[in-house]
């Protein structure tokens, strides 16, 4: 076997390209894996990561499935950063979209220019309010939040579909469980015309930068590191455990919000049950293929909305199930923890004879 | 039965390290052989190989005559080598009986095993209840289940790593009394330890390390404690000498401080009233685990105070005033805890330069770090204070344990404090660096500041301190002048409050 | 059947595939791994044992495959955070996420098949106390696995040498492997156990509960065997009484919705969950009895080799 031997130095070389080398590392996987279900792996790798990014459709797509995994992923990102682990960012999603969309029909329909802002400071506050669940019950009664914040996505979930199939549900929509479309003066101003990216994407680039530099500058984004390194010497600097969790995760419930009132006031337009579509636990892959670095995020985000415009594609060409998505995100993730190793220490084979 | 462990020629390397550099030792029946060396000169690592928990990358063990190379612990044990660990290799949430019965290579019942360990404990008065769960021993205590576990195998070779730097001094005589006892009994013992008095009163033969090389060997009861330093260290230490300054100015008055610890496996504190002039080093001295770091996390504010506790300083109430408000105010700590406690390893020294420091507008503004004001602060300390290093933006964790130790006293002493907390300032820090922040201690103690000293180290308090008092099991002691104080007086204390 | 015996009955088909994943999980646990995949692990077990029981016919190979394919994707898991010293909680999403999308193109031709009823084990037939025997001896042969497994397990941690080794290497790694044994090894064997584990608790699903393939059939399964081990503070026995508790929930709760009481599915639904979250605040507020079981190396990365 093999040994590892710590490196008196990070080693910047696989801060930098473990990703990349986790990401040939999945596409060959991949193409083993198509070889066994019997397709060609050239021609669906070509479908997967290639088509999507020919055509202006595509990459108007790229975009719009990259906002809101980027926002996730970089809320996630504070509080891996920090040791506080939420999971249930597709619950605050989920309960961001619902709040926002309520908010929407409630105003129905008002045209106004403050409408938008209003929608989408909704679903900041219902991430928030869903995100401060775990934290409260963390900082109170020290409960465990990857758990509490899980199941309140199967919660979150079901609420959004009692709401849409209720008393959200469009009175002359034939009983479907969805509401009615909103008021244009809710929805976001598109950004290129004939296509459904929109401004949103301008928002996720506002918050990366101010990610960026609250994370390397500011002396919250000091005090975030400093608590994923130690909470004793957290508090020998003077700040408390319980602060830092709750700065978290107020910040990723708002994020996580944001993004799903950002989906459902762009691409969606009304509020149906099947919003959440996953976004919340990609966005943990976002966060750690970026290395919980801002622009790392970007990048990271862009490539996982590849997998999702992909395995879309592989669905309709290849009919094959869109899971192969799922597939595909977790190798990266296995991959990329696997090499990451590389960046502290060094791999030494054993030697078999003496 | 005869014994006899032949090391030839052993080495073994760390990366670019080179931890042993061709060691060669012979140990025999009934002989207690000390290792000795400063920290990192090499000891853990030969003894390491030695149990089989490492392997030696050159060189020949013999066991009487017989190549011997252990491929783990248990080979080792088999061949006659038993081993009491420096930090325990005890499980805290297992029983007693469990926690020797995992050292134990036979197969063996429960109630066959207990029945062992009442011989042994009887028949080397090491007494301890099977029954407990070991989390809830004292320190002591675990060093008992240790050596048991130790005896149970029938070892012809004891390594003891730094048995007594956790022991009082009565703890420490009785250890010697069994020590002696075994050694009679025609075992060897291979003694590693870095106090000298110790090595010169127990043992007979010595062997002594630096920088992974056997510098010396020699009989240690013909040496002197200045001998037998210069040879471990390489150079005779400068002597320090005492600020012998009084002044009547109160820097701190606590009085009356109670605390009652929620943690089962922590200590809570009674009644401690003491206080701290300026001009003056105060001591406290006591075994680990008596309530040493809550009382200094009271006194920095990372616990905070009750109502009913009452610690003034420089005329100020200290209830509801936080650590950094504290700093504010002239206090300045250093835990006892070099890594994760006061400098965090994965960072650079830049940026654990300010880790104390986030009140100060002087490294932030509005909010925003001002990275040049850190980095030239960084660069003050490694200048002033001798930190040996390749520069400000390498990673804590580079740095050895004396110099990241400067760094950290550096970075205290450069706020100016008015009282500084420091809790086991040398602890695994090489002699030169010890020296140099006992010097440091000194010469701020002239700058009309307090100074407190937490330590086990008994030397090293009566060294530096003008008062000194014991906490033992919560309790403090009444405080004496260090001129009138001797090891047995605070022995006594350390003993007496923890069984009354 | 009664009401009562079908209750009963309900309650120990729904509860025994937590039962499973939650038992192994708590020795994965014990020896101070924090697996999160226990939902991947599931669901791979689900769909290979399955898909090998149509393409067989034989109840016996479904259940080996789900044991096996269990301790497959474990494995990768094992590997990971053992040897490659990755972060146990990523690690554990991702086998969760992986395994997700990997069921779901495992089955995707299965979809809409089903199978014939799992046979059942009639050891003991109490034909003159029919109620009885309705409520003890009428389960297929996986439940009485299940509490066996919990026996053993109770009896391996709590009576054997190599329970205690287990226990020591969760307790305190480093005294582990000062006094030789080999942590990462040990580690990895109860993570495959633990994915052995899991993956039958996936088959139970999909061969016997439904008995059919769908995607995402766990449901958040894995989770609450989590918050089983949890609940149980690491004490084998207890898993038994947290897996029926939660199981009893889902029950009494489809139940409540089929007598037609006026209220939306989806609220009773959340049932489950919400109880899980209580369940969750009502174990943290006892402190020292957690820290006292609870194994102290637990999610903590162990680098040394043997």
């Amino acid at each position: 076997m093999f040994k590892l031997e710590p490196r008196n130095e990070q080693s910047l070389f696989f801060v930098y390209f473990s990703p990349f080398i986790s990401v040939i590392m999945s596409i060959f996987a991949g193409a083993v894996m198509f070889m066994v279900l019997g397709e060609n792996p050239v021609e669906a790798m070509k479908i997967i990561f290639i088509n999507p990014l020919k055509s202006l459709f595509g990459l108007s797509e790229l975009m719009v499935k990259a906002t809101p995994l980027i926002i996730i992923a970089i809320g996630l990102s504070l509080g891996f950063k920090a040791g506080v682990w939420n999971i249930g960012a597709e619950g605050q999603y989920t309960i961001g979209a619902l709040c926002s969309g309520s908010l929407a029909l409630a105003l129905y329909p008002i045209s106004g220019f403050w409408v938008l802002p209003l929608v989408l400071i909704a679903g900041i506050i219902g991430g928030s309010i869903w995100a401060a669940i775990p934290a409260l019950l963390k900082t109170k009664f020290n409960t465990h939040e990857i758990l509490v914040s899980l199941m309140l996505t199967y919660v979150a979930i079901l609420l959004l579909s009692v709401m849409v199939h209720g008393p959200l549900r469009d009175p002359d929509g034939f009983n479907f469980p969805e509401s009615r479309l909103f008021h244009y003066s809710a929805l976001l101003p598109i950004l290129i015309e004939g296509t459904r990216a929109h401004i949103g994407t301008i928002f996720a680039l506002i918050i990366v930068f101010g990610a960026y530099v609250i994370m390397g500058k500011h002396v919250i984004g000091y005090q975030i590191r400093v608590s994923g390194e130690s909470s004793k010497a957290l508090s020998f600097s003077g700040y408390s455990k319980k602060t830092i969790i709750w700065i978290c995760f107020l910040t990723s419930g708002a994020l996580a919000g944001i993004a799903g009132a950002i989906d459902i006031t762009g691409p969606v337009g009304q509020l149906v049950p099947s919003i959440p579509v996953g976004y919340g636990f990609t966005g943990i892959i976002v966060a750690f293929l970026g290395r919980l670095n801002p622009v790392g995020i970007l990048f990271s985000g862009i490539l996982l909305a590849l997998t999702y415009i992909g395995g879309e594609a592989a669905q309709i060409k290849m009919s094959l199930p869109s899971a192969i998505t799922g597939v595909f995100q977790g190798m990266l993730l296995f991959f990329l923890l696997a090499t990451d190793v590389l960046v502290n220490y060094k791999i030494k084979l054993k030697r078999f004879f003496k | 039965m005869s014994f006899n462990l032949k090391l030839n020629n052993i080495s073994k390397a760390y990366a670019s390290l080179m931890a042993n550099n061709s060691i060669s030792i012979e140990l025999s029946e009934g002989k207690i052989h000390a290792l000795l060396g400063e920290n990192g000169a090499g000891k853990s690592t030969l003894v390491k190989i030695i149990y089989g928990i490492l392997k030696a990358d050159s060189g020949i063990m013999e066991i009487n005559g017989i190549e011997f190379s252990p491929r783990n612990p248990s080979s080792a044990r088999s061949n006659g080598i038993g081993m009491v660990f420096q930090h325990f290799s005890l499980f805290p949430n297992l029983s007693v009986l469990e926690n020797i019965m995992l050292g134990i290579d036979y197969g063996i019942t429960k109630s066959e095993l207990n029945k062992r360990i009442k011989k042994v404990s009887a028949e080397y008065g090491l007494y301890v209840d099977s029954d407990r769960l070991l989390g809830t021993l004292s320190v002591g205590e675990k060093q008992r289940v240790e050596i048991i576990r130790c005896l149970l195998q029938d070892p012809k070779l004891i390594i003891m790593d730094e048995p007594t730097s956790v022991l009082s001094p009565q703890e420490i005589k009785s250890l010697f009394l069994i020590l002696r006892q075994l050694a009679s009994e025609g075992r060897s013992i291979l003694y590693i330890s870095h106090k000298l008095e110790e090595i010169k009163l127990l043992c007979s033969e010595a062997t002594i390390l630096k920088d992974g090389i056997v510098v010396s060997r020699c009989d240690p009861r013909k040496e002197t404690v200045e001998t037998l330093a210069k040879m471990m260290i390489g150079k005779s230490l400068v002597k320090t000498r005492k600020n012998t300054t009084r002044s009547d100015k109160k820097i701190i008055n606590i009085s009356n401080l109670s605390y009652v610890n929620s943690d089962s496996h922590g200590c809570s504190l009674k009644n401690i009233s003491f206080e701290i002039r300026e001009n003056e080093i105060f001591g406290i001295a006591g075994i680990a685990g008596n309530g040493q770091k809550e009382l200094v996390d009271l006194l920095s504010g990372e616990i905070s105070l009750r109502k009913s506790n009452k610690i003034i300083y420089l005329g100020k109430d200290l209830h509801n005033v936080d650590i950094n408000e504290r700093r504010k105010l002239g206090i300045a700590v250093i835990p006892e805890e070099r890594m994760g406690h006061s400098a965090i390893p994965n960072f650079t020294l830049s940026e654990n330069s300010i880790l104390t420091g986030l009140w100060s507008d002087r490294f932030i503004k509005n909010g925003f770090i001002d990275e040049e004001e850190c980095v030239s602060f960084a660069k003050e300390i490694i200048e002033k204070f001798d930190v040996k290093t390749l520069g400000e933006f390498k990673k804590a964790s580079s740095l050895s344990g004396g110099n990241l130790q400067k760094f950290v006293v550096g970075r205290e002493l450069l706020q100016k404090p008015n009282l500084l907390i420091a809790d086991q300032p040398t602890w695994g820090v090489d002699a030169g660096s010890a020296e140099m922040i006992h010097r440091l201690l000194i010469e701020h103690s002239y700058t009309s500041s307090g100074i407190l000293v937490v330590s086990q180290d008994i030397d090293e308090l009566i060294k530096i301190t003008s008062r000194i008092a014991v906490l033992s099991n919560g309790q403090l002691s009444e405080s004496y002048n260090t001129e009138d104080v001797t090891s047995e007086i605070l022995g006594m204390e350390m003993g007496g409050a923890r069984n009354s | 059947m009664d009401l009562f015996e079908a209750v009963f009955h309900g309650i120990i088909i729904a509860s025994t595939p937590l039962v499973f994943a939650a038992i192994g999980e708590l020795v994965v646990e014990k020896s101070g791994v924090l697996n999160l995949g226990v939902e991947g692990m599931m669901i791979i077990g689900a769909v290979c044992s399955f898909v090998v029981t149509i393409e067989t016919g034989s109840y016996v190979y479904g259940v080996i495959a789900a044991i096996i394919s269990g301790s497959i994707a474990a494995s990768l898991f094992g590997f990971v955070t053992q040897y490659f010293l990755s972060n146990q909680v990523a690690s554990g999403l991702s086998l969760t996420i992986f395994g997700l999308g990997m069921a779901a193109l495992i089955g995707q031709s299965y979809t809409g098949l089903s199978l014939t009823e799992f046979p059942e084990l009639n050891i003991l037939t109490l034909n003159n106390i029919p109620i009885l025997n309705n409520i003890l001896f009428s389960y297929d042969y996986l439940v009485y696995v299940s509490i066996f497994l919990v026996f053993a397990v109770y009896y391996f941690l709590n009576k054997s040498k190599f329970g205690l080794i287990l226990k020591a290497v969760g307790d305190n790694h480093d005294a582990a492997y000062s006094l030789g044994y080999s942590v990462k090894r040990i580690r990895f064997f109860a993570i495959l156990f633990g994915g052995a584990c899991a993956g039958l608790g996936g088959c139970y699903l999909s061969l016997v509960q439904t008995p059919f393939w769908v995607e995402n059939m766990t449901s958040g399964r894995g989770w609450i065997a989590l918050v089983i081990v949890v609940f149980s503070v690491w004490r084998p026995l207890w898993i038994l009484v947290g897996a029926y508790i939660f199981g009893g929930i889902t029950i009494i709760q489809l139940h409540i919705q089929g007598i037609g009481i006026n209220i939306e599915s989806q609220y009773l639904s959340m049932l489950p969950y919400i109880v899980t979250i209580f369940v969750l605040v009502f174990i943290s507020t006892n402190k020292r009895r957690l820290t006292n079981n609870s194994p102290a190396c637990l999610n903590k990365i162990f680098n040394a080799d043997l």
